[in-house]
């Protein structure tokens, strides 16, 4: 019998949403997180992303994908360690065939809007975790994304950091970015105003917390 | 993503483990230098050999009699068996040959020669005038035999410059001097302007005196050693051949070829003999320095999948980004380009140094030919697509989700 990491799970997430997936480990939220971020395709149904189902395309086209509407935020950051901040923040844009010049004033532009225009030259092993993961978001905006995928984003971060990260987001959303993120910590899945609790592959609970702090 | 942005991003990727990277290339630098080294120094073996070969005449055909047969059946003894200065003339009068131009008789043998308290041993060539010109010799002082010394017989003699500077020192003139050849006194001449040859025979280390002289006053001879013939042209040798050896046969009354008492050696026949040898050589070394570039080649792939492997959450997280695999394929097959077509610059700069200082202390013309470059380059390239093709594929097929997972 095959054993499935997600079974029967359905929800739809709006622009300007700002979406927490809980759960404890084994409960699928990986598998989601693959999904939605076009890494992996479902064995079956269907994953619309921006009007335009996804769950059936080759490696090239989910490449295509993930490069201009998914915004990648990593719990490792992984950022490539050798090359300053602002090359980091300009990968996405030179696979998405974006000239040179633009690269680079949108590369520097989206590193002041996290607070980082003093180390754009900075390379990456040169930052602390935060600011590292700060760069991250700065490449996760580059392209600008339909949706921000964050997996664990202060995972590997002290509190106060990950809380100036939260903030960070929090602030994207409300400039109308729409953000999924991971997390298995109640007090970071509080700055969304969804959350979606997976228990063994199956949504367990999806309620507003807006509501609820009011 | 532009190409020259790809370059520039592998080269600094390479530049990040110079260790490496240069160990790696190493291994083409050795195979390709080796490869150029040596092709360059068997085609210079090679010319020099043909340079030796030629300086001895072009188109020449040597008569030599036939070796002594043992048993003492034979009737009439000496004149059939040997080649005379009779059958120089005949070959020369007959008008069955057609094919021939010039006609040197010789007798050589070595013998003492002593001038004032120095002496040495060398080879006295008895020859006529037609010799300068068949062998391709000038006197750089003097004047070479004249027919009128070989009627005569006359005691003259032109001497070869390493003879002069065994003798009389080195640079010195001595024109008009006498030397002594097994206690007969000789007037000199003449000296011939040097051959420089070293091969089968040192064209410098040589006496020649009126042909007549050498057999009658000298040894006390009646035949030749050998028969110098400049054939007409290259393309009529084989005939030329044909003609004098069957005239020969039909003048010692021979009717059997078989049986011929002489034998025709071409000049192109040892000319290609040497030529078969040393490009055999040439082929070998090459295989042999070939094989230490395939070594170098899988030293690359090696390096290379060693970064693959390295670099697998780097490939994970570019893929991720939205890299295709097009993108990472080229990557690293651009990387191992660089390994391998710097390798084969380096190579080619050290390939040619060697076989410049190799050529200068053996004393070989330098030769580059534009086809081992272009070789050199080639095979480098291929190298580097060849052995890079399977790492850049692996990368390129990596699952970023496995990939990103990777510790």
């Amino acid at each position: 019998m095959e054993t499935m990491a997600l079974d029967g799970v359905s929800f739809a997430v709006s622009q300007g949403e700002f979406v927490a997936i809980m759960g404890p480990s084994g409960s699928g939220k990986s598998t989601l997180m693959h999904i939605l971020g076009a890494l992996d395709t479902p064995t079956s149904g269907i994953y619309v992303l921006d009007g335009e189902d996804v769950s059936k395309l080759n490696d090239d086209e989910l490449a295509d994908i993930r490069n201009k509407k998914i915004g990648f935020v990593f719990q490792a950051y992984n950022l490539l360690p050798r090359i300053t901040a602002l090359k980091n923040v300009m990968i996405p844009m030179s696979y998405g065939g974006i000239s040179k010049e633009e690269r680079l004033k949108k590369a520097k532009e989206y590193l002041k809007m996290v607070g980082l225009a003093d180390r754009m030259d900075h390379t990456s092993n040169q930052l602390s975790g935060g600011e590292q993961q700060r760069v991250a978001i700065a490449r996760a905006l580059s392209m600008q994304p339909k949706i921000i995928l964050a997996d664990e984003p202060t995972g590997n971060l002290a509190t106060v950091q990950g809380l100036e990260i939260m903030e960070i987001f929090k602030k994207l959303n409300k400039e109308g970015h729409t953000i999924v993120m991971i997390t298995h910590e109640s007090n970071i899945a509080k700055f969304a105003k969804r959350t979606i609790t997976l228990r063994d592959g199956k949504i367990a609970q999806d309620v507003s917390n807006s509501k609820e702090e009011k | 993503m532009e190409f020259s942005e790809l370059f520039f991003e592998s080269l600094g990727t390479l530049t990040l483990n110079k260790m490496r990277t240069g160990l790696a290339t190493l291994g083409i630098i050795i195979g390709i230098g080796s490869v150029i080294a040596l092709i360059s120094l068997g085609q210079a073996s090679q010319k020099s050999v043909q340079n030796q070969i030629q300086s001895l005449g072009s188109n020449l055909l040597t008569i030599m009699p036939g070796a002594q047969r043992a048993g003492n059946v034979r009737s009439a003894t000496g004149t059939s068996t040997s080649l005379t200065y009779d059958d120089a003339k005949a070959i020369v009068a007959s008008a069955q040959i057609t094919t021939v131009k010039n006609v040197s008789p010789e007798y050589s043998r070595r013998a003492q020669v002593v001038a004032g308290r120095n002496n040495t041993n060398t080879q006295i060539l008895g020859a006529t005038p037609v010799y300068a010109e068949v062998r391709k010799v000038s006197v750089s002082s003097g004047s070479f035999i004249t027919q009128r010394d070989v009627d005569v017989s006359d005691k003259v003699a032109v001497l070869g410059p390493q003879v002069v500077s065994d003798l009389f020192g080195d640079g010195a003139n001595p024109l008009g001097q006498n030397i002594r050849i097994n206690g007969q006194s000789f007037r000199i001449v003449g000296i011939t302007t040097s051959k420089g040859g070293t091969g089968f025979q040192n064209q410098d280390d040589i006496v020649i005196v009126p042909l007549t002289t050498a057999q009658k006053i000298i040894f006390g001879a009646t035949n030749l050693t050998s028969i110098s013939i400049e054939a007409k042209s290259a393309e009529v040798m084989t005939q030329a051949q044909d003609q004098i050896g069957y005239f020969l046969l039909a003048r010692h009354h021979l009717s059997d070829p078989t049986s011929a008492d002489f034998s025709i050696l071409s000049q192109n026949d040892i000319l290609s003999t040497a030529s078969s040898i040393t490009s055999t050589f040439t082929a070998l070394l090459s295989g042999i320095a070939a094989i230490s570039l395939i070594v170098g080649g899988i030293g690359i792939m090696n390096i290379m999948l060693v970064t693959v492997t390295e670099r697998t959450r780097e490939v994970g997280l570019r893929k991720a980004l939205g890299a295709k695999k097009k993108v990472i394929t080229y990557q690293f097959l651009l990387e191992s380009l660089i390994l391998t077509g710097a390798g084969g610059i380096l190579g080619m700069i050290l390939g040619v140094l060697a076989s410049l200082i190799i050529a200068h202390f053996i004393g070989l013309p330098f030769t580059i030919s534009a086809s081992s470059i272009a070789l050199a380059i080639g095979v480098s390239g291929m190298i580097g697509v060849l052995f890079g093709w399977y790492p850049a594929n692996k990368a390129a097929n990596l699952q970023p989700i496995e990939a990103l997972r990777y510790e």
